[in-house]
């Protein structure tokens, strides 16, 4: 029983990192239609620059503030400088776009920092916490990770739902011209859905990069989690993209601690492929109209 | 007062709109008329900056609004409903009518007037826009157009497929909204009688030409007119 706790608890750690990736992968798909394959070069890169600043004297907390605003500056660069020009030109352009992006992330991070794996702090102790002489795999910093998660998701949760902000980045994502007929600066709300998005992502990749060390390529694995969460949730809903993470995280959890590590990734992969044969668009699509 | 003046559109090589010119009074409506394809709703997103004339001019005012991004033509007091109910059906009918005003700030028209106008919305306010009838979404996009208190109104098709109890409250609303309001009204219709029935001005359009810019009792007279494009 108390495995199964640990395993439970472990599983939404894990599944807050890859909510946090599926949230930045849903906000650029509601914003401008485009998987961003290049999302996990993008929280590689801030990730990089906070490593920068902490072994340069900072505190944790500095670094971690400096990942998050060098987050919403990336994204809203790389919306307004590439992906501006391929949002009206036909899908493919944006998918090659997305993965231009993310070789020439990968390949500048290896030239500025190199390509071995460094480490990387945690803001809390990564020993397990000790129940009745065990010692669980739930640590203090996965509690962390969990809470931060949490207020990641709040926080964009009320920009979108209360603030005229988020009414109208929700108005620009759903109906563009429409938008643009009422007034809303469409454009500058798909900068602010990339910048919101490239600032979640760089959460997940501060949080998840104290146990999976930190190298160029050192996040795919997450940016893949992140990507079967999002589509288990459903692409177009922010709230799915945290049940998806979720789930998906508990779920490999119990496989690693039941039936051994190796079969995790199968284990995403079949759970990926049983979504879209079973419920292509997701847990959390609505039906709604579409335009014919 | 809205002034269009010798407006040309191509869409590639087709022209859509060709050298078309005409006025709408504070106050006054103006119903464009003609078949599928005669260039109506390439009119409207012509003067509503959707789309990017060839060559000629738009003024409202006084001003000249013509190549203006879309955001600042609204911004000068102009409003366009497009074909089709433009109304977000994800949003709720309160979050549409808000959007509407947004960028007027406190200046914007309150969500109670635009109540009192038409009551069945304030019924519906917490529903996404998506759950509403026909006639309830034509409501709600004008009454949102209205929430940024515009000078210029574009209406395009507000009849299309309601049933005729209904057209005809809308075009009576749509002529106490020019009156009481004020507003310069250009009312792109297939149903020619019943905007003709409310305007005071029919401008008919074919091919992209202006053919006939007259007051609605001629425009009505003139038989061959309403033979060859108004079918009635």
């Amino acid at each position: 029983m108390t495995k199964f706790i640990d395993l439970t608890l472990s599983g939404i750690s894990d599944g807050a990192i890859y909510a946090a990736v599926a949230l930045s992968l849903v906000l650029i798909w509601r914003a401008t239609r485009i998987v961003n394959f290049a999302q996990g070069a993008m929280l590689m890169i801030t990730t990089f620059i906070a490593y920068a600043v902490i072994s340069s004297g900072a505190s944790y907390v500095v670094g971690f503030v400096v990942a998050l605003l060098s987050g919403l500056l990336l994204g809203a660069v790389i919306e307004r400088v590439l992906i501006r020009r391929v949002e009206d030109a036909p899908p493919l352009n944006a998918v090659i776009v997305t993965l231009g992006l993310y070789t020439l992330l990968v390949a500048v991070a290896g030239m500025i920092w190199g390509n071995t794996p460094k480490s990387f702090p945690a803001a809390f102790s990564l020993q397990g916490y000790k129940v009745g002489g065990t010692r669980l795999l739930f640590t203090p910093n996965d509690t962390f990770i969990v809470l931060v998660v949490i207020g990641v998701a709040l926080g964009l949760a009320v920009l979108f739902r209360f603030t005229t902000l988020g009414l109208q980045m929700r108005a620009a994502a759903f109906r563009p011209e429409v938008a643009r007929l009422l007034g809303v600066r469409v454009g500058r709300m798909f900068t602010l859905g990339w910048a919101f998005a490239a600032l979640a992502g760089s959460v997940a990749g501060v949080l998840v990069a104290p146990s999976v060390f930190l190298g160029p390529n050192s996040f795919d694995p997450i940016l893949i989690g992140g990507f079967v969460a999002a589509v288990l949730g459903g692409l177009d809903s922010p709230p799915g993209a945290v049940v998806g993470g979720l789930v998906l995280g508990v779920a490999l959890s119990y496989v690693a601690g039941y039936e051994g590590s190796s079969l995790v990734p199968l284990a995403g992969l079949l759970i990926l492929v049983a979504v879209l044969m079973v419920r292509p668009t997701g847990m959390f699509s609505a039906t709604k109209e579409r335009r014919v | 007062m809205l002034v269009v003046e010798e407006l040309t559109t191509d869409y590639g090589a087709v022209r859509a709109l060709d050298n078309a010119s005409f006025q709408v009074q504070e106050g006054t409506i103006t119903a464009v008329l003609g078949a599928n394809g005669a260039g109506k709703t390439t009119l409207l997103r012509t003067i509503s900056g959707l789309v990017r004339p060839t060559c000629g001019k738009v003024h409202l005012d006084g001003e000249s609004i013509t190549r203006m991004p879309v955001e600042d033509i609204v911004r000068r007091g102009l409003a366009h409903v497009p074909e089709g109910r433009g109304v977000i059906g994800e949003l709720t009918v309160a979050e549409n009518l808000r959007l509407g005003g947004l960028f007027r700030h406190h200046e914007a028209m309150p969500l109670e007037e635009i109540y009192e106008l038409f009551p069945r919305l304030e019924e519906r306010r917490t529903q996404p826009a998506s759950r509403l009838s026909g006639g309830e979404r034509q409501m709600l996009s004008i009454g949102r157009a209205l929430a940024s208190r515009p000078r210029a109104l574009l209406l395009d098709e507000p009849s299309l497929g309601l049933a005729p109890l209904l057209v005809a409250q809308i075009m009576g609303l749509i002529r106490k909204l020019a009156d009481t309001l004020g507003l310069a009204v250009v009312l792109v219709e297939q149903n020619a009688r019943s905007a003709l029935s409310i305007a005071d001005r029919g401008v008919v359009l074919n091919l992209g030409h202006v053919v006939a810019d007259q007051a609605p009792a001629e425009l009505a007279a003139d038989e061959r007119l309403r033979r060859a494009y108004l079918g009635f």
